[in-house]
Formats: structure tokens, C-alpha cells, sequence
């Protein structure tokens, strides 16, 4: 399937710095067709896109902002996830570059379909560059009078990988330590201070703006039966063209980085960050999409020379210095795994710590309290199951 | 010693505004003062140990003195593919600190950090809030002129 650009429609067609070059390629016209429809027709637009988070976890997003348009209270809130700390990933990075518009749109029509007057941007602190930017953009939204119904605020992160996950992410927003937190309540009924909120990713809200204009019918004739539309991807690592490529979902993984970013003697990819499916070379014509593997979109290539055990044992001391600490077999766990892999990534692994590892990934999946615990074994399980001949070779003979 | 309420309406400041008014005042000094979290503290009706809580979880935000300018080398896996060991080398050489660590004259603190978002310009590194792409163990000293 081709590269194809729908969220990407604009970048590097449009002036970031300029509305009025948005406005003459169609912008705002879905914000205006929105508030002219009843509440109920827009969000049974999304619904019948098919459109799901893009951010990961791949919830449908019309049933979000459904369950939060019904909760009860007059005050509500629309969070815009741009804490994209996912190893790998910079899709949100060159799209707010690029079209801070079209997202302030699609934060507009979302804001509307639940009954919000206030939204936040939850900007990750290495992204502060654009800070400038992105208040610029809301400034000349507002004077156009596009954002009467809607007050958008940017909140900063100050540098914390968990603050990704929504709980987190509303935890520091209210001023706190990004901890995780229990669920339920989920947030579309009992959210931000308590109060129903939405959580959606930068590249979700992007897709609201085509669905409204275009229609629901339009845009899930693409993709698959469960994964509508199209997926940024940020590819990097051992690739002759790294980058951002939007492909149609389904589009297989062989067609990114082979044909699109030209990777050459693929030993793995990663698929969707830290804690995303390590696929091996040969594996290379699996789908890309929700079915199978997607994530939040981060490809990461490793050629032939890397060392797989390396690679993965980095990838759990991030994940052990990330944790939040709120919970045990995350926090445990997670440093747990880099004691042992450390050991294997200097050829001194034993017998027994294959069992362990797994023992211990059977615990954090099934008891952690978010996805960073239940997602980190997923490297160390991947690997070893691709890989197993790479870990026997280094158990020490002593 | 200056109060933290300085420059801001106090009176106006709530608990929710707690990480903006670190970040704030983080960027006023440099760092959280033990004086700096107390006071905070107090004019939020906090604990000391809440306020701590959250000015110690935050990896940009220091609860100990930092130089002018902050570097952060990206230390994960896609900068670390396309050689991060030989920046955060040369970096060590070009300004003769390690990472944790800030140079005598307090120009620089040196860290490392994780993912930055520029991996597909790697290695990358920030210096304040400068995205630095694309480079060499050679574009270092260049690079670290501009900061005073």
C-alpha cells in the first residue's frame, strides 16, 4: 500500500507561522461544519470512522469523547497528549513543526463535541523550542475568532517519561508527581480535578479535522477491518533515509523501512519504542496495524552488526530509570532485568536466569499498574524467543 | 534571600500551580533551593516533603546548583546506534566534566538524558533549549562557543 498523507496533508505545504495560509487550504471549515451540527452527529462521525488513538493503546476515540459527552458535570476538559517521550518516536515532534493548526482545529471540534471550554497541550520539556510556535498559533486562532468556545492553555512538561501515560500526564497537570493511578474511575467520567476529561494523542486530534470535512465513509474505506485510516511513522536507527513516512495501516513493515527508508540487512526492527514487539528480519512482511503490531508508531532498525542482548539490556535500564515507583513489580521488576542482562551482555549469564526472566515478565504483565510494567518485558520475552541462541552462547562456562 | 512569591500574585497561587511555579522558579535561579521548596511550602499550605516530591521527580528540574548552561546528551538506543559514546566523550574533553557533574566556573552542567524526539537527526543533544542534530565529536567546540 502507498505512502499517504492525510495527517501530513499540510506539512511543509502550509506556513506554521501564518493561519491565513491554513485557511486558504480548507482550514477551520471543519470547526465550522462541527458547530453547526449537533454534538451527537459529530461524535457518531468519529465513531463510525473507525478513528482509534494513535498514542499506543488504540482506543476507540469516538466511544471516548462519547463516555465523556454523556458524563455528568458542566465542567469538562480536553487534554492534547504532546509528552511524546517514546524512545524512537518524533512523529508529533515534526507535525507540531509543520501544522500546529490543523491539531488546534481538531482540539476545537473535540472540544465542542463534549462540552468543554478548556483544553490543555501537555508539552514535553525537550519540545519547549516550540513553545513559541504553538502560543502563536492559538494567538491567531483566537483573533480569528475560531476558539470562542474554547480556551487553550499549554502546559509544560519538566521531563518524565510516565507523564505519557494519561493518569500520569493529569497528575502532573494538576502540579503533582506523574504517578500512575488507579482505575477505574476512568477519566471520561471522572478525570482532570475529578472532572470527565478526554485524553488523546497529538496525531488522533490530527485526524479529526479530515473525518469531519470528508466524512466517516471516506476514511475508513482505508486500512484494515480494525485499523481505519493512516499511521505516522518515525523511523530511525540503521536506515539509509531516516524519518517520518505516513503509510495507509495495513501497509507492511518490509514496505517502511526497506522501500520507504531504505534499511538494508535487517537483523530486527522494534516496533513501537522501548517496550515495543522486537520483529525479527525475517518477519518482515507482517501487516502494520492494530491487529498486529503498531504502537505508537517508533521504528527503530538494528542491521546485522548489532548485538540484540545490548540493545535490550539498554532498553530496560531506561525503562528501570522511568518507572515511577508507584507499584512493585515495575519498579522491581524492571531493575531486576537489567541486573541479569547486564550480566548476559557481558557474557556472563547464567543457566537459570532464562527462567527468571520470564518468571519475572509473567509477574509484571499480569501486576503492574500501567503499561510501562505491563510492556516491559516485551523486549526481553521478543528477544528471547528470535534470538534464544544469542543468550545461550552467552551463559558462562565458569 | 528573595521570597519565592516575588514577581507573581501569591495570593493567587494554588497547589495546582505547584510544578508551574517550580518550573518558574527553576528558571529564575537555576535550581530548588532547600530555602526555595520551603517556601513554597508554605505559601501553598504543602508539606516540605510534598513539594520535594515533586521538584525531585522531574528530571529538568535540579534540586542542586546547576551551571549557566545545561547540556543533555541523548543516551538512547537510536542516538546510541549512530555513536552518542563519542559526543558525550568529546563533550567530556572539550569542557573536562562528567556527566552529573558542573564545571568549576559554573558555565556548564553536563547530563545525559533520555529520547529527545530528534532520532531521526541523531546524535542529537540540548543544550537549555536548544535542539543541537546531526553531530560529530568535530562540531562539539563550535557548538559550545555560543554559550557563555
Amino acid at each position: 500500500m502507498p505512502e499517504k498523507r492525510v495527517v501530513l496533508a499540510n506539512c511543509g505545504v502550509i506556513d506554521p507561522k501564518d493561519i491565513a495560509s491554513y485557511i486558504d487550504r480548507d482550514g477551520f471549515k471543519a470547526l465550522k461544519k462541527a458547530l453547526r451540527l449537533p454534538v451527537e452527529q459529530v461524535i457518531g462521525e468519529i465513531k463510525a470512522s473507525g478513528l482509534r488513538g494513535r498514542g499506543g493503546a488504540g482506543f476507540p476515540c469516538g466511544l471516548k469523547w462519547d463516555l465523556a459527552s454523556k458524563a455528568k458535570g458542566d465542567e469538562k476538559y480536553v487534554i492534547c497528549n504532546a509528552d511524546e517521550g517514546e524512545v524512537g518516536t518524533f512523529k508529533d515532534r515534526y507535525i507540531l513543526e509543520n501544522d500546529p493548526f490543523s491539531l488546534i482545529e481538531g482540539i476545537a471540534i473535540a472540544g465542542h463535541a463534549i462540552g468543554a471550554r478548556k483544553a490543555y497541550i501537555y508539552l514535553r520539556a525537550e519540545y519547549r523550542f516550540l513553545l513559541d510556535l504553538l502560543e502563536k498559533a492559538i494567538a491567531q486562532s483566537k483573533k480569528r475568532g475560531f476558539l470562542k468556545h474554547l480556551d487553550i492553555e499549554i502546559r509544560q512538561g519538566a521531563g518524565a517519561y510516565v507523564c505519557g501515560e494519561e493518569s500520569a500526564l493529569m497528575d502532573s497537570i494538576e502540579g503533582k508527581r506523574g504517578e500512575v493511578r488507579y482505575r477505574p474511575p476512568f477519566p471520561p467520567t471522572s478525570g482532570l480535578w475529578g472532572k470527565p476529561t478526554i485524553i488523546n494523542n497529538v496525531e488522533t486530534l490530527m485526524n479529526v479535522s479530515r473525518i469531519v470535512l470528508k466524512g466517516a465513509e471516506w476514511f475508513e474505506q482505508m486500512g484494515t477491518e480494525k485499523s481505519k485510516g493512516t499511521k505516522v511513522f518515525s523511523v530511525s536507527g540503521d536506515v539509509g533515509k531516516p524519518g517520518v513516512y505516513e503509510l495507509v495501516l495495513g501497509s507492511s513493515l518490509r514496505e517502511l523501512v526497506e522501500e520507504l527508508a531504505r534499511a538494508e540487512k535487517v537483523q530486527a526492527v522494534q516496533v513501537g519504542g522501548a517496550t515495543g514487539r522486537i520483529i525479527p528480519g525475517d518477519m518482515l512482511d507482517t501487516p502494520l496495524s492494530f491487529e498486529t503490531i503498531l504502537g505508537a508508531g517508533a521504528i527503530t532498525v538494528f542491521d546485522k552488526s548489532r548485538d540484540m542482548i545490548d540493545i535490550v539490556y539498554r532498553t530496560m535500564e531506561f525503562l528501570a530509570e522511568e518507572s515511577c515507583g508507584k507499584c512493585a513489580p515495575c519498579r522491581e521488576g524492571t531493575e531486576a532485568m537489567v541486573e541479569i542482562l547486564e550480566r548476559f551482555s557481558k557474557g556472563e549469564g547464567l543457566e537459570k536466569d532464562i527462567a527468571v526472566l520470564e518468571e519475572l515478565a509473567d509477574t509484571m504483565m499480569l501486576a503492574s499498574m500501567c503499561g510501562l510494567g505491563q510492556a516491559a518485558p516485551i523486549p526481553v520475552m521478543d528477544s528471547l524467543q528470535h534470538f534464544r541462541g544469542v543468550y545461550d552462547n552467552r551463559i558462562s562456562q565458569s | 534571600m528573595s521570597k519565592i512569591g516575588e514577581g507573581t500574585k501569591p495570593q493567587s497561587q494554588e497547589k495546582r500551580d505547584l510544578l508551574v511555579l517550580l518550573e518558574r522558579a527553576q528558571s529564575r535561579s537555576g535550581y530548588l533551593s532547600q530555602e526555595t521548596v520551603a517556601e513554597l511550602a508554605e505559601s501553598l499550605g504543602l508539606s516540605i516533603s510534598e513539594v520535594y516530591g515533586v521538584a525531585s521527580f522531574y528530571s529538568f528540574l535540579s534540586i542542586k546548583p546547576q551551571g549557566r548552561n545545561v547540556i543533555r546528551i541523548c543516551k538512547s538506543i537510536p542516538c546510541y546506534l549512530k555513536d552518542s559514546q563519542t559526543i558525550i566523550e568529546g563533550v567530556r574533553k572539550a569542557i573536562g566534566i562528567k556527566p552529573g557533574e558542573t564545571t568549576a566556573d559554573g558555565r556548564f552542567s553536563f547530563e545525559l538524558t533520555n529520547c529527545i524526539g530528534a532520532c531521526d537527526r541523531a546524535p542529537a543533544m540540548m543544550i537549555n533549549d536548544d535542539v543541537h542534530v546531526d553531530l560529530t565529536p568535530k562540531k562539539i567546540s563550535q557548538i559550545l562557543k555560543a554559550y557563555k
